[in-house]
Formats: structure tokens, C-alpha cells, sequence
């Protein structure tokens, strides 16, 4: 804000953001195009029908002919990418004869597996992939910051090489180990957590309970990696010349730490921060397997291996706008953060 | 010993410690407070197995299922999965149905909607039933013939009712003269099927099919009321013609189901209807299901494919006596591509039968209750026309190789010295590939060098099931497992072995066989309506299948099955691969 | 060798017991108080100072034995080669040199330093703080690094106000921009908001300045302030510092590597080499009556106007010694062209030590002075 001030002008940040916002289109087109192309243009070129794709293990000719017709994949691909688009903003109908679907906008496809429209699926999951993440990204970075700055502070001491082990466990170890150790100890021995995931402003205790252990289990995993990045970074921060100017001045050492160090010590961390939880939100797929929880990573991870295209290509798109909005949150907060940084 | 090496291994030390740790936590936590959950007791190890477990007709409860795997569909005329058929008893009816018992008699066909089993004439052409009295939908108005002509009139509309089997629409309309309700509005609809009024039907077989009520007993055969035909969106919410009415459905993650008010119990010889609720719940975690099971928060795992290794190593340590060990009527072999040298030669193909460890593949798949038995033949023991045939005196050599045949016929084939191949087995399908690799070092020993191929279990259908495809990759060994649609010989066998089956996509006969003398059991078995003269060539059929050696069947699959103490009436049926009942299935409270 | 990890002794090691370190830029001729002893009348009295970093190679003896005295409203220089330990003797009066060290093995540090009568070693390290940037405050060579990049010059100039004045923010920002123009710099009100990196290297420098006077510290310590700057701003910062002091009255230790910068600003002179202080004086003695080899070399590399930069007459060959492995005898006997002057082995096994050269002039050399008075009037100065 205030660097963001005297770095640019708000008219100037409008106009960088526009051009951004502008740009995360252009590559949502592109991914949309790219995943088109895979999906419609590289079977034809393997030789096989993508109606077959889609219809999975379904291969009467019949029922390929009404997956074609009705999801329109005999138009040209341009004409099928130019429908999809076009949904998106204003709808569609997707018509078999009598047999028809209409998806209002924005209509990211229809998932004739479930016979859903895909956006429906999208937005039930998302709020579930953004509890975890949220919640998840909280604990991690109060969490593995903390333990960072303390196990710099006291290098070479107990408690720093204690913490760095446990980040190296926490590193080390998939989510489907931790995941499973976590299940068996708190829900299935001590009976502490049961039952299905519920939303937010449905159940707030359901809610609650069923992610505590989800977040700290994945929170312990990005912890790791934080603690780790937050020490390294705080060590190097802590031999800069301006410390020692902080210090000559007379500041107590909680002042320099706490306000001169960590100001320095939150970019890299912020910078990850945002990459990490741009990933996260495309799905969290072990985490939300393991955990049961009906978010992105799952609806992935079932369309996959039910080779449902529509929605494959539904997460896809999602999963890539969230990198991209993250990417641009990481800029612009680069700038906030880091008054060098000119924004435009 | 530099400083940093120490302090790194040091740390890696420490790393595991804290692993050790917390698997001590976990596994130091204690099982006292592993419960069943209910007041009914566990009615021992295999009780569903061997008779019924917990015999009961107490009504009332929830009865609440739990799986990784949601329906395939939910529409009757578009399932597919062999626990979706089992689960659809509960809100779909057809004209006949699986008999309620325990085991092989579950397999038997008794009346359902029909007052009776079929009337057949015309050389076995022509079936006619007549309804039964007071069966109703939920709506409570009465289910007509018109409604079952036209819930099997929906089969042909294959661009929207898609997933379903087609041996209706090959035994009624092989040439699919028909189109389907939605495009054919014609009053006469499909013309193999008539109505001559509201309590009789009669079907008109394109040829003899001894199997034909089978096929009626399949979901597909479910009547739907065409007013409430809402085509490809009726899966979100099927008109139920049985005991119990979906209250609501989310696909992939849970469905309830409601008890039917308007359904008579006098008019269902077939479904016990018990608990009050069914509920079903998808739990995208195997482990946390064979856990939440044991902890007694769901009483059956509906997808049935066996616990996982934890689950059942902890369901046997602490609680066998909720456990049963099935017998599915699933057959893991190998299929022997007939069409790729050096198996055009029955020498090459029996050396490969002589050479393979049987034990040590069924110790790669679990061992004999994990996995299952040793299969001999291909004819699951639940089929009628299966024994105990075994040419190749597997059993008698207790699994293992023997050597000096597997030689004596490489001789004969003239590859004394062995000869390469390829086995193709699909990498996500659990255990697949270890058991080919297994196959592959026992032949070994004998010369064949055979590689493995993995491949895509979703591609199968365009690779195995493409003889071209089969043929161009070299794959002379086909590692694959299959379960019948329905418990006959037909069922099981014909798309295996039946020449005139092959296809060039989609192809089940993977070892292209055309033999005539098979081709002709097959004619001959499906002009016999009694299924026990049918079941005698079924024998023949399956001998001849084995003296060929085109297919080479090592497990009768077996897993373990978990039943909650608060289960009652629960038994293991023929006529769903083994899985329980579960229209019987009750619940102590 | 004599073992300098041994704290407390006011001499330097068992080598030398006599040396009597008379005090050097003081009103108070004589002799040195004993270690422990009493407060100094001196403002800031160092004595026997040693800082000694343990390292998986050895001990770095960065500061080993050197003592001074300085008033107030006078300049020392302390000159030296990089490693010479002139940044850590200062860094060693401030308190921090633990400073990059953190969590690791820490510095050893012995001796007295006495500020206006408290000796600052065995005080209270947070009360030592307290007097840091109020009453002693320093200024870093390189102000691009000394500023924290992520704060305007304003708010790190408020900040060190009001951790000694308890003033609202808005009375601190008057005092920043206040400072900000006594340094010279245009539009203070606008510049205060500006962050480092938007100053030229002059200007940060400047900054760096009001920031260390805004509390009129009495004791300014200014290491290495022009290095980073163009020879043209050179000059300016070197006027502003003299101006300073001369306003504020403040006693300023100016540490550089370059004779040049000290020979218009300070009053005195200490030349270091190996932690040791090899000759000290007011400085028009050290410049034109040096009596040690390595001040000849300093004095010959200096930079002058009138002549040709790379044209070095006396230049001090090789480099400079380890801190670890301090040569044995004079530090600067591998490099220094009159090791041999001396009889014997003298240069290569016994430790000079200071010793009167004249009036408040000491020099640590085995040359006899009549000897070194000809070496620099007859060899040296002609060529200078």
C-alpha cells in the first residue's frame, strides 16, 4: 500500500492489474486450448474416435453416435473449442434428438457420467478444497515461520536441530502415511473425530471436525518446508548489514528481529506462499482422498479414472486459473512487500 | 568421518525415530475401544458363508453401506457393476429374480413381479408371464406390463440410456430394427415384446436362449413408468417399483433410501425389506472404509471386493467372527493369444501351462484365503456345469511346475530351447502385474523369455480387446480376470471362447478361439430350457475349452468380506458373485 | 609465543611486560591507569582490547591488544589494511560484534572500554544498547546495505530517534526531515519518504549520517564511510563529517583503509596491522615523521592529485597476514623490504613493542629510531 504509493501510482497498479487480468485470460484460453487439443485432436490423431474416450468402456456404436451428436464432437474442433467458449458466457444446450440438456452459464461442460452439469460439481467442491487450503496454509505459516525464526535464532542449539528433524520427517513423509497415522490414532483409536464433511454454514462443528486433522496433517507437510525455508532465509537476513545497523541504533533485539529481520524474511515466504496455495486449490488430491473430503483434488482424481472428460477439463481449467490469479496475487504483493519492486 | 555426514545421518536417524514414534502412538493406542458398534453379537467366522448369519426378521433400523466406488448408474437399464445389481433390489422389480438363499441355490430363478416363471412355446421362442396382483410404484398406481415393456423398450435408446447390457436387445432385436421409445413413437413400440394387456407379457426371441429369464432378471429387465421417464436424468432420482424410494441421491458421495410405503409385502416373495433406511455412503479411502466398518459406523463394504491388507489382517486378529471368507465367482487366468506364434501350436500353449508356478502366483495374489484357490478349469463353482476337471494334473503337482511335461512339450512344438513372448498385464489393477511378473520367472526356467507388458486397465478394451492390436504388440500372454454377467455357462463362458464372438474392439475372446465343436456346445446348451441338461454341456463345453489350453485359469478368486454384528440375514449369493444379499440384510436396531 | 586468549592483563603479553601505552590523542599526559583500575578522565578510553572469533580453522585474533584514548571534538583515524582489524575494534566498542554471528560459536572479548567513566565490557549488554545510537552511533561503509531496503529513510530515521526520545511520530518525522536537511539533502519533506534504493550513493550516505546524528551522539564512528562513493562525493561526505563535529562537538573515530581520507579529518592517527596497532600519533607526525615501514608503504599508496594513481613509489608488497597464523617477531616482517635492518633474528621471533617516538608519537619497531628517522628522510620522503 504504502509502497505500492510511491512505486506506482494507483492509476498505474489499476493498469498493470487490467493488463494482468487481461493476460490470465489470454492463458486460460490457452490451457482451455491445450487441453482441448489433447483431449479432441491428439485421438484423432492416435487413430481413435474421442467419442470412444468418453464413452469409456461403453464402445456400442449406438451409444457413441449419441455421445457425439449430443456433446457435438462431430463439428470441427475450432467450432467445439468457439461452443465451449461460448458457454462459458452465455450457456448452452447440449441435444441428442429429444434428449436434452441444458447447461445455463457458465456452463463448463456436462458430465453425461453423472449427467450433471459440470460448474454445479465445481462449485461444491471448491468451498471444500478452499476450507482446507485456508485453513491448512494458516497453520503451516504461523506454524513453520515460528519454528523457522526460532531454529535460526538458536542455531546449532537442541531445539534447532529438534525442529529440523521433525521438518525432515515432516518433508520426508507422503500425506498417505501421515494421513493414515493421523486417521488411525485420533478417529479410529481415540475416537475423537467421525462422520462425513459437511459445509461451513451448514455444520460449523461437523465442519470443523472433519478438517482438523486434514489441515494439520498437510499443514505439517507445508511446515516442514516453511520452517525450513524461513530458517535458512532468516540466517542470511540476520548477517545483513542493515541488522547491524538496527542494532547500532539501539533497537532491542525483539525489534530487530521481529520488525527489521522478519519484514525481509516474509518475501521468499510470501512468494511460496502464494505458489503453494495456487497449487492447493487446484486439489489437494491425496489429502482429500485420504481424508474423504468432496473437494477439487477428488473430483479430479474420480473423473480421471473415470475418464469423465467434462470434468476433467472443468478442474483443469480451475486448477489453472488459481495458479495464474495466485502468480498474479505474488506480483502485485511482491510489490507491496518489497518497495524495489516497480510495478507496470 | 566428516562432521556434516554425521550430523546428516544423525538427523535422518532422528527422522525415523520420530516415525517410530508416532506408528508406536498409533499402533500402542489400544483396541479396547475398537467396537462393533452394535448390541447383536457377530455370528462367527464364515457364518455367511456356510448358512445365514444372524437369521432374524426383526424389522426396523438403518441398514448403512459404505464404499469407494459409487453406482455405475442408478437407472436400472444402465447399471453395469455387479454390486449396483445386487443394490437395486431394493428399489427396482422385475419379472423374476434370484431366489433369497444362501450360496449356489441364491443362483436359481423364482417369480418376482411374474405370478410365475415363464410360459415357453414355440421352441423355447416365446416366454409369457402374467403379473402378479397388488404390485404397485411408489406413487402407489400399479406396475403394468406396459411399464415393463417399456423400462426394456428404453435399452435400445442407445444414445441415451447408455451403460447397460445388451443381451435383451440381442435375443429380442439382433438387427435393431427398433430405434428406442424416445425416437420410435409408434404405439406398437418394439415389436418382440407384447402387451395384451395390463397384467400379461409376452416376448418373441429371435432364436432359443435357455438363458432368456437370466437376462429378465438383470436390472435391464426393471419396468419404468413412461410418465416419469425423464431419459438420461432419471438416474438422478429412479420411480421405484420395490420396497424402498430414494429420498435423496448425490452422486459420488451419498444416497438414502426410504422405506416404500406403497410396496406390498404380499406381492414380493423375494425381499425381506427389514431395516427402515438404507443408506449408502462413497468414502474415497480404503483403509478409513475397512476402519469405519470395524469401528461399527457402517455395517457392509456394497462394492465387496475384498478388505484391504490392513483391514483384514486387524479384522481377523481381533474380530473373525465378522468376517466371511467368499468364494467370488471371479476367475484370474490367462488368456493364450492363439493368433501370435508360437501359440498357434496347442504344444507351445500347454508348455506354458506345464511351466507356470501356480502356487507361487496364487502367493502374489494373497494365498489361498486372501486370494483365492487354485482354479483348474474355467468354470467358477457356482456355475452349474463346473467340476473339478484337470488335465494338466495341477492340483496333483500341488501348483508347482512341472518341468519335464513343460519340456517334452516345447519339444513338441518345436522350440526345444523355449521361445520369447510378451505377457500383458494392466497396471492398475491391484496385484496384475506382480502376478505376471511371477509367471514370467517361472517360465523361465524352462526357456520362455517372456516380458512384460503393462498397460492401461481403461485401454484394455483397445488393446487386449483388439485382436489387431494383440497381434501387433506381440502379446501372447494375456493376464485378465472375469466374473459372469449372470451364473451360467453362457454367461460366463461365451464371451470368452465363442469364435463368433470375436470383434475387433471391444473383444472378450482374447485367445481367439473358433472352435466349431465349442461354437456348437454353445447352440446347443442355449436350445435348453432346463438348466441342469444345460449345465451337462456346459461341462462338455469347459473340458473342451481346457484340453485346447487356450486359456489358463490359476485362482477361483476369494476375499474377505466384513458384516457388522449388527447385521442380521446375512449370506453370501451365486447370484451376485458372492456378495451378500442384500435385499435380505437386516439390522438389530 | 605469548597467548593473547589470556584476558585481563592491561600489556600486552608476556613478551613485552614493560610498553608503557601512553595515552595517545589526551589532555592527560602520563602514564596508563592498571587494568581494572579506576574510571579514565578520557572520554573514551580503550584499553588492551582483544576480540577473538573461535572458527573450525583456528582462532581469528581480529583485535589483539590495542589501546587509545580519544576526547571529545577530537578525530582519531584508524588506518589499515582489510583484516587489519579496524571494523571489528569498532564494531567491538559498539557491542556488536557478535553481529552475522548469530547462534554460532560467539567472539571472545576482553579488555576495558570506558565511555564518559562506564566501561562498557562488563555493563549490562541491554544498557549497552541503550547507549548505542544515543550516545555512541556509527556510520557503515556501504549505505545501500546499512539501510534496510524495505523501509523509507524517514521511518529508519524516526525509528532510531524515538527509541531514545519518547516522542510522538509526527515530532520524530519533523526532527527526520530537520536532519535530513542539515545533510544536504534537497526537499528534505519529499525525500523523507523515499526508499533507499530510490538515492544516489551520495544521498544514502548522507542519510546514513542524519540518521547517526539525529540523537547527537557524543561518539561517532564512522567505518569506512566514503569507500562506496565516487571520488567527486568522496570529498562532500568527508566536509560534512568535519562539519558535523564540529557543530556537534562529538569525539569521531574515522576508520579507513586510505590515509587520504583521514589526512584532512583527524587529529590523530592509529595505524593497525594483524590486530595490533604498529604506530600511533597526532597526525602531522604520522604523516610526516612516520616511523614504522608499513605507515611508509600506507603513505606510499595513497592516491594524490598530483600524480599519476597507478604510479605507487612504495608500495606495500604481498598481503596481509593471517589472523590465525600471525607471523611470529614483528607481524609485518615477511612483507616489510627492512627485516633484516635489525640484528639477529630480533624481526622474525620477538614481538615489537610501542614505544616512544616522540611527542605522544609511538611506533612498534626493531629499527632503531636514528636509523628509521634516515631510512624515511634520506630513502622514503624523496619520493613521496
Amino acid at each position: 500500500m504504502r509502497g505500492a504509493r510511491t512505486a506506482a501510482g494507483p492509476r498505474t497498479v489499476l493498469a498493470y492489474v487490467i493488463r494482468r487480468l487481461f493476460a490470465v485470460a489470454m492463458m486460460l484460453m490457452v490451457v482451455t486450448l491445450t487441453t482441448f487439443v489433447i483431449f479432441f485432436v491428439l485421438p484423432k490423431w492416435a487413430g481413435s474416435d474421442p467419442a470412444y474416450l468418453f464413452a469409456g468402456k461403453q464402445t456400442d456404436p449406438a451409444a457413441i453416435e449419441g455421445i457425439r451428436q449430443k456433446l457435438g464432437l462431430a463439428d470441427p474442433v475450432l467450432v467445439q473449442f468457439w461452443n465451449f467458449v461460448q458457454g462459458l458466457f452465455v450457456g448452452r444446450e447440449y441435444a441428442n434428438g429429444a434428449d436434452v440438456t441444458n447447461c445455463p452459464a457458465p456452463c463448463f461442460g456436462y458430465s453425461f457420467r453423472t449427467e450433471q452439469d459440470v460448474w454445479p460439481q465445481l462449485t461444491e467442491a471448491i468451498p471444500v478444497t478452499l476450507s482446507l487450503a485456508a485453513g491448512a496454509c494458516l497453520l503451516w505459516v504461523v506454524g513453520g515461520v515460528a519454528a523457522g525464526v526460532v531454529s535460526a535464532l538458536r542455531r546449532g542449539t537442541l531445539w534447532d536441530r529438534t525442529a529440523m528433524t521433525v521438518a525432515l520427517a515432516g518433508v520426508s513423509l507422503p500425506i498417505y502415511f501421515t494421513g493414515l497415522l493421523s486417521l488411525a490414532v485420533f478417529s479410529y483409536q481415540l475416537d475423537w473425530i467421525s462422520g462425513e464433511y459437511a459445509p461451513l454454514e451448514e455444520d460449523f462443528a461437523q465442519w470443523f471436525q472433519t478438517l482438523v486433522l486434514p489441515w494439520i496433517t498437510l499443514a505439517f507437510l507445508y511446515a516442514a518446508m516453511y520452517a525450513r525455508l524461513t530458517r535458512a532465509t532468516m540466517l542470511e537476513i540476520m548477517g545483513e548489514d542493515y541488522i547491524r545497523t538496527a542494532r547500532a541504533k539501539g533497537l532491542t533485539e525483539r525489534v530487530v528481529i521481529g520488525r527489521h529481520a522478519m519484514r525481509s524474511t516474509w518475501t521468499p515466504v510470501l512468494t511460496l506462499l502464494g505458489l503453494d496455495l495456487g497449487a492447493l486449490l487446484g486439489g489437494a488430491v491425496l489429502t482429500e482422498s485420504t481424508y474423504n473430503l468432496p473437494g477439487l483434488g477428488r473430483l479430479a482424481i474420480e473423473s480421471i479414472s473415470a475418464k469423465d472428460l467434462p470434468v476433467i477439463l472443468g478442474v483443469t481449467l480451475f486448477a489453472a486459473l488459481f495458479i495464474c490469479i495466485a502468480n498474479l496475487l505474488v506480483d502485485l504483493l511482491y510489490a507491496v512487500v518489497d518497495p524495489r519492486v516497480r510495478i507496470g | 568421518m566428516t562432521p556434516q555426514r554425521s550430523s546428516r545421518t544423525r538427523r535422518i536417524a532422528g527422522a525415523a525415530l520420530v516415525v517410530a514414534a508416532l506408528t508406536a502412538t498409533a499402533a500402542c493406542g489400544g483396541g479396547s475401544k475398537d467396537g462393533d458398534g452394535g448390541d447383536g453379537k457377530a455370528a462367527g467366522y464364515n457364518a455367511g458363508v456356510k448358512g445365514i448369519a444372524n437369521p432374524s426378521a426383526k424389522k426396523g433400523g438403518t441398514l448403512k453401506f459404505i464404499g469407494k466406488q459409487d453406482f455405475d448408474s442408478t437407472d436400472p437399464q444402465r447399471q453395469y457393476y455387479g454390486f449396483a445389481w445386487d443394490l437395486s433390489r431394493f428399489y427396482a422389480r422385475q419379472l423374476v429374480s434370484y431366489a433369497p438363499k444362501p450360496g449356489a441355490a441364491g443362483a436359481e430363478l423364482v417369480p418376482d413381479l411374474a405370478k410365475a416363471k415363464g410360459v415357453v412355446s414355440n421352441g423355447g421362442k416365446t416366454y409369457t408371464y402374467e403379473l402378479r396382483d397388488d404390485i404397485t410404484w411408489e406413487d402407489g398406481s400399479p406396475i403394468t406390463a406396459q411399464d415393463i415393456k417399456y423400462g426394456i423398450e428404453r435399452l435400445w435408446a442407445t444414445d441415451v440410456i447408455t451403460g447397460g447390457p445388451g443381451y435383451l436387445r440381442q435375443v429380442l432385436d439382433p438387427k435393431t430394427t427398433y430405434k428406442g421409445p424416445y425416437k420410435d413413437k409408434s404405439a406398437a413400440g418394439l415389436k418382440a415384446i407384447e402387451t395384451p394387456d395390463a397384467k400379461t407379457i409376452v416376448f418373441n426371441l429371435a432364436s432359443p436362449n435357455g438363458d432368456f429369464e437370466q437376462m429378465l432378471a438383470m436390472p435391464a429387465g426393471s419396468p419404468v413408468k413412461k410418465e416419469k421417464d425423464t431419459a438420461a436424468k432419471y438416474q438422478l432420482k429412479p420411480f421405484s417399483s420395490g420396497p424402498y424410494k430414494f429420498e435423496s441421491y448425490t452422486p459420488k458421495k451419498s444416497a438414502v433410501l426410504v422405506r416404500n410405503d406403497k410396496w406390498q409385502k404380499s406381492s414380493d416373495p423375494i425381499r425381506a425389506a427389514l431395516p427402515d433406511k438404507v443408506t449408502i455412503t462413497v468414502n474415497s479411502n480404503i483403509e478409513a472404509i475397512d476402519e469405519l466398518l470395524i469401528k461399527g459406523e457402517y455395517d457392509v463394504d456394497m462394492n465387496a471386493t475384498g478388505m484391504s491388507q490392513a483391514g483384514r489382517t486387524k479384522a481377523l486378529k481381533q474380530h473373525k467372527d465378522n468376517v466371511d471368507n467368499i468364494e467370488t465367482s471371479f476367475i484370474r487366468y490367462v488368456d493364450i493369444a492363439t493368433k501370435v506364434k508360437p501359440f498357434d501350436d496347442i504344444e507351445c500353449r500347454k508348455a506354458v501351462i506345464y511351466a507356470a508356478d501356480y502356487q507361487s502366483m496364487q502367493k502374489v495374489r494373497g494365498g489361498p484365503d486372501a486370494g483365492g484357490d487354485i482354479a483348474t478349469n474355467m468354470l467358477p463353482k457356482s456355475i452349474k456345469g463346473s467340476d473339478g476337471y484337470d488335465p494338466y494334473g495341477i492340483l496333483a503337482r500341488e501348483g508347482k511346475p512341472d518341468i519335464a511335461k513343460a519340456k517334452a512339450a516345447l519339444k513338441a512344438c518345436g522350440k526345444p530351447d523355449g521361445f520369447s513372448t510378451n505377457i500383458s498385464a494392466r497396471i492398475n489393477n491391484p496385484g496384475e502385474v506382480q502376478t505376471a511378473e511371477a509367471l514370467q520367472q517361472s517360465l523361465q526356467a524352462v526357456g520362455i523369455k517372456a516380458e512384460v507388458d503393462t498397460i492401461d486397465g481403461a485401454e484394455a478394451a483397445s488393446i487386449t480387446g483388439s485382436p489387431a492390436m494383440v497381434k501387433k504388440r506381440g502379446l501372447g500372454l494375456i493376464m485378465t480376470g472375469w466374473g459372469p454377467d449372470f451364473p451360467t455357462g453362457q454367461g460366463f463362458s461365451q464371451p470368452l471362447v465363442d469364435g463368433r464372438f470375436i470383434v475387433p474392439n471391444g473383444n472378450f475372446n482374447v485367445s481367439e478361439t473358433n472352435d466349431p465343436k465349442i461354437n456348437k456346445f454353445f447352440d446347443d446348451a442355449l436350445k435348453e430350457t432346463d438348466p441342469a441338461k444345460a449345465g451337462e454341456i456346459y461341462k462338455e463345453m469347459n473340458h473342451a475349452v481346457a484340453d485346447l489350453a487356450v486359456q489358463m485359469p490359476f485362482i477361483y478368486e476369494k476375499n474377505f468380506t466384513w458384516r457388522s454384528s449388527r447385521v442380521t440375514n446375512a449370506y453370501s449369493t451365486a447370484a451376485y458373485n458372492g456378495r451378500y444379499d442384500y435385499v435380505s440384510l437386516g439390522v438389530v436396531k | 609465543m605469548s597467548n593473547p586468549d589470556k584476558t585481563g592483563a592491561a600489556q600486552s603479553g608476556p613478551a613485552a611486560p614493560e610498553a608503557p601505552e601512553a595515552p595517545l590523542s589526551g589532555l592527560v599526559p602520563g602514564e596508563v591507569a592498571e587494568a581494572g583500575s579506576a574510571a579514565p578522565s578520557a572520554f573514551l578510553e580503550v584499553r588492551d582490547l582483544r576480540v577473538h572469533f573461535p572458527t573450525d580453522d583456528g582462532l581469528v585474533k581480529s583485535v589483539d591488544g590495542l589501546s587509545f584514548q580519544l576526547e571529545k571534538g577530537r578525530t582519531l583515524g584508524i588506518v589499515g589494511e582489510s583484516g587489519s582489524g579496524k571494523s571489528v575494534t569498532s564494531l567491538g566498542i559498539m557491542g556488536l560484534h557478535t553481529a552475522g554471528q548469530y547462534g554460532r560459536r560467539k567472539a571472545r572479548i576482553s579488555g576495558e572500554v570506558w565511555l564518559d567513566g562506564k566501561e562498557l565490557l562488563t555493563a549490562d549488554p541491554d544498557e549497552v544498547r541503550r547507549l548505542g545510537g544515543r550516545y555512541m552511533a556509527m556510520i557503515f561503509q556501504d549505505p545501500l546495505s546499512a539501510l534496510h531496503p524495505y523501509y523509507t529513510i524517514g521511518r529508519q530515521i524516526v525509528e532510531a530517534y524515538r527509541v531514545h526520545h519518547d516522542v510522538d511520530k509526527k515530532t520524530a518525522r519533523k526532527r527526520a526531515v530537520e536532519m535530513l536537511d542539515r545533510v544536504g539533502i534537497p526537499q528534505p519533506d519529499k525525500r523523507v519518504d523515499s526508499y533507499p534504493h530510490e538515492f544516489s550513493g551520495g544521498m544514502r550516505q548522507r542519510a546514513m549520517i542524519a540518521m547517526s546524528l539525529v540523537n547527537n551522539p557524543e561518539l561517532l564512528i564512522a567505518d569506512e564511510p566514503t569507500t562506496a562513493l565516487d571520488v567527486t562525493v568522496q570529498a562532500q561526505i568527508l566536509d560534512l563529517i568535519r562539519d558535523l563535529q564540529k557543530e556537534f562537538g562529538s569525539a569521531v573515530i574515522v576508520i579507513t583503509h586510505d590515509l587520504g581520507v583521514v589526512a584532512e579529518l583527524a587529529d590523530d592517527i592509529l595505524v593497525m596491522y594483524g590486530g595490533r596497532c604498529v604506530e600511533r600519533g597526532p597526525a602531522e607526525k604520522v604523516f610526516y615523521e612516520p616511523q614504522h615501514p608499513y605507515t611508509w608503504g600506507l603513505l606510499g599508496s595513497m592516491p594524490r592529485i598530483d600524480r599519476d594513481q597507478t604510479e605507487r613509489l612504495i608500495p606495500v608488497k604481498g598481503s596481509p597476514p593471517s589472523l590465525i597464523n600471525i607471523p611470529d617477531g614483528c607481524a609485518f616482517n615477511p612483507r616489510c623490504p627492512y627485516a633484516d635492518v635489525p640484528d639477529g633474528d630480533r624481526t622474525r621471533t620477538v614481538r615489537p613493542e610501542l614505544r616512544p617516538v616522540g611527542e605522544r608519537h609511538f611506533s612498534a619497531c626493531h629499527m632503531a629510531q636514528e636509523e628509521r628517522t634516515r631510512i624515511w628522510t634520506e630513502e622514503i620522503a624523496p619520493k613521496l
